[in-house]
């Protein structure tokens, strides 16, 4: 359960594939266009409720609530093999004179 | 919906960008550039002290010495220019793009707009939400973030969270072109500012940044740089950069565009999309918007490539990611690949130009999560993308393989020709206009804007028509 002035992420679709625009490629013309958007909850709701959020510039925005508290969900990835060796060797070849 | 929307375009953009672009029009092909440039935008003191205001510029110029040395171990005899890079990670955003958005966002609040929209997966975003921070103005940044499955570029997702982070509204969209139609809504509903890159203050606010490289290396050394190289995509980084060095008087300093290659993979395909480990800085617009810059939002483009363009080079994702390692290991600055594209070139440029020469880099940009070679090459694995180490240039498959180079002598460039996108260019105009006769100032028109002769335009047109 989401409550009022809650943190959340909805969902909309914005156009369905047939309304899209008619210069795409095969692969993107079978898929809608989709939108998310963070705002706080204008009223109490739960995951997957018709919604109404408050945005940081102030709209008013509709959709499906998808996400409370949404996080971010990028990282600093794994340490990449076929980089490590990179700085050691620049390293060895600069300490050479 | 679409189609409503899109009618209402010209309408939308007059109201939002506050320029009235006919009165720039010449006939046709052709139009007054320098008048739009000198009426629409600033000039550069006033740039240098909307700038001031807000901590945009005067960021620090460093000579890179180690990579230089690494270079001249690789360089014939007397070769191996010396490398400086302009770090324009220092700005507050963390990239060039503040210098665009200081403008943009100072020209909004003068006119009494509420608020800023900007259309951008990239720094810029981030840069125009600083700026309205600063200035009090609400913004909108719209982001094409995610594939048809939702999984976001890391890139784009870091974007989107610095945006937020300076309060921004943050819309993230599936692929497609139709961000621009999105856009267009925005800017209807809310009646903000079109904070676009293409107008003549987005343009005009990079000048400084050739303007300060120009002058910084003239106080260091005595002279101006013999090369500055820039990373191109969308054309205004290398506009600004090259008004900016004319500005100062650099006029025999060669102007490098470089762009990541993408060969073979389609801007507005959901499945291509996230097979990128760039998501600027490539050929995907460096080549499109070079040889056809009124593809924007705005009816004429300020910025425009070919008109300086001295030398377009391309570099491989593997020999970028090599880079940005190689920065953060021998010279102590960890900065995000994609500002490293320029940086890239310098590497192999500097190997054919004499040591007592000078080549400058003029961006850097900030790094972290999702912007990281390990978090790119690490969501490049799971998207399938074969990473391995190689030959960088030969072994390339954009979507396919990334091969990182095992040595700083495999970086190479990919020679680009001018002449080549000079063709296209023609090819556009032809298809747009539809014509088969041009008029001699429609021929002069475009013989400025693609920087050769009038009879070399004639001779390529009558080879396209």
């Amino acid at each position: 359960m989401a409550k009022r002035g809650d943190w959340v992420k909805i969902h909309a679709i914005v156009l369905r594939a047939e309304e899209r625009s008619p210069h795409l490629p095969q692969d993107t013309k079978k898929v809608p266009l989709e939108m998310w958007v963070n705002g706080f909850l204008r009223e109490d709701a739960k995951i997957g409720d018709e919604v109404q959020v408050s945005t940081l510039s102030g709209r008013i925005v509709s959709g499906t609530l998808v996400e409370v508290n949404p996080r971010y969900t990028h990282d600093f990835g794994d340490p990449i093999a076929e980089l490590l060796k990179i700085g050691p060797n620049l390293k060895r070849i600069l300490e050479e004179n | 919906m679409y189609e409503d929307v899109m009618k209402k375009r010209g309408e939308i953009i007059k109201r939002a960008v506050g320029v009235d672009y006919s009165k720039f029009e010449i006939e046709g092909v052709a139009f007054n550039y320098e008048k739009m440039m000198n009426e629409a935008g600033y000039s550069l003191d006033e740039i240098r002290e909307i700038q001031f205001e807000t901590q945009v510029g005067n960021t620090p110029l460093v000579e890179l010495k180690n990579l230089t040395k690494l270079v001249r171990k690789y360089s014939p005899a007397g070769k191996g220019a010396r490398i400086f890079l302009k770090d324009e990670a220092a700005n507050p955003a963390g990239s060039f793009k503040d210098r665009r958005a200081s403008v943009s966002v100072y020209h909004a609040k003068k006119y009494g707009y509420e608020g800023v929209i900007a259309a951008t997966s990239g720094n810029y975003g981030a840069a125009v939400a600083s700026q309205a921070a600063k200035r009090g103005l609400r913004c909108i940044v719209v982001q094409e973030a995610f594939d048809s499955r939702h999984i976001g570029q890391p890139e784009i997702l870091e974007k989107g969270r610095a945006c937020e982070a300076y309060g921004a509204e943050v819309v993230q969209l599936t692929v497609g072109p139709e961000l621009f139609y999105y856009t267009l809504k925005l800017l209807d509903e809310t009646g903000y500012f079109d904070a676009s890159l293409y107008t003549p203050f987005g343009i005009a606010g990079i000048e400084t940044l050739g303007y300060e490289v120009a002058m910084q290396v003239k106080k260091r050394e005595g002279k101006f740089p013999d090369a500055v190289l820039v990373t191109h995509a969308g054309g205004g980084n290398v506009t600004g950069t090259a008004r900016g060095l004319r500005l100062a008087g650099a006029t025999n300093t060669q102007v490098v565009g470089v762009s990541v290659d993408l060969h073979g993979l389609h801007m507005a395909s959901d499945l291509d999309f996230n097979r990128k480990s760039f998501t600027t800085g490539h050929t995907g617009f460096g080549i499109p918007f070079a040889v056809f810059p009124d593809r924007v939002d705005v009816p004429r483009n300020a910025a425009r490539a070919l008109r300086y363009l001295d030398r377009y080079v391309l570099v491989t994702q593997g020999e970028v990611f090599f880079t940005t390692e190689a920065l953060a290991q021998v010279e102590g600055l960890m900065r995000g690949p994609a500002g490293n594209t320029s940086l890239t070139a310098a590497l192999a440029i500097a190997r054919e130009m004499d040591n007592d020469q000078i080549v400058v880099v003029q961006e850097t940009e900030y790094t972290g999560a999702g912007k990281l070679p390990s978090a790119q090459l690490t969501f490049a694995k799971k998207m399938g993308v074969t990473v391995k180490i190689g030959d960088p240039i030969r072994e390339d498959e954009p979507g396919k393989v990334i091969a990182i180079p095992e040595s700083i002598d495999q970086i190479a460039t990919i020679e680009y020709p001018l002449e080549k996108l000079r063709k296209s260019y023609f090819k556009e105009i032809v298809k747009t206009y539809g014509k088969r006769k041009y008029s001699n100032v429609e021929i002069e028109f475009m013989s400025e804007d693609t920087h050769t002769t009038f009879d070399n335009v004639k001779e390529k047109l009558k080879e396209v028509l």
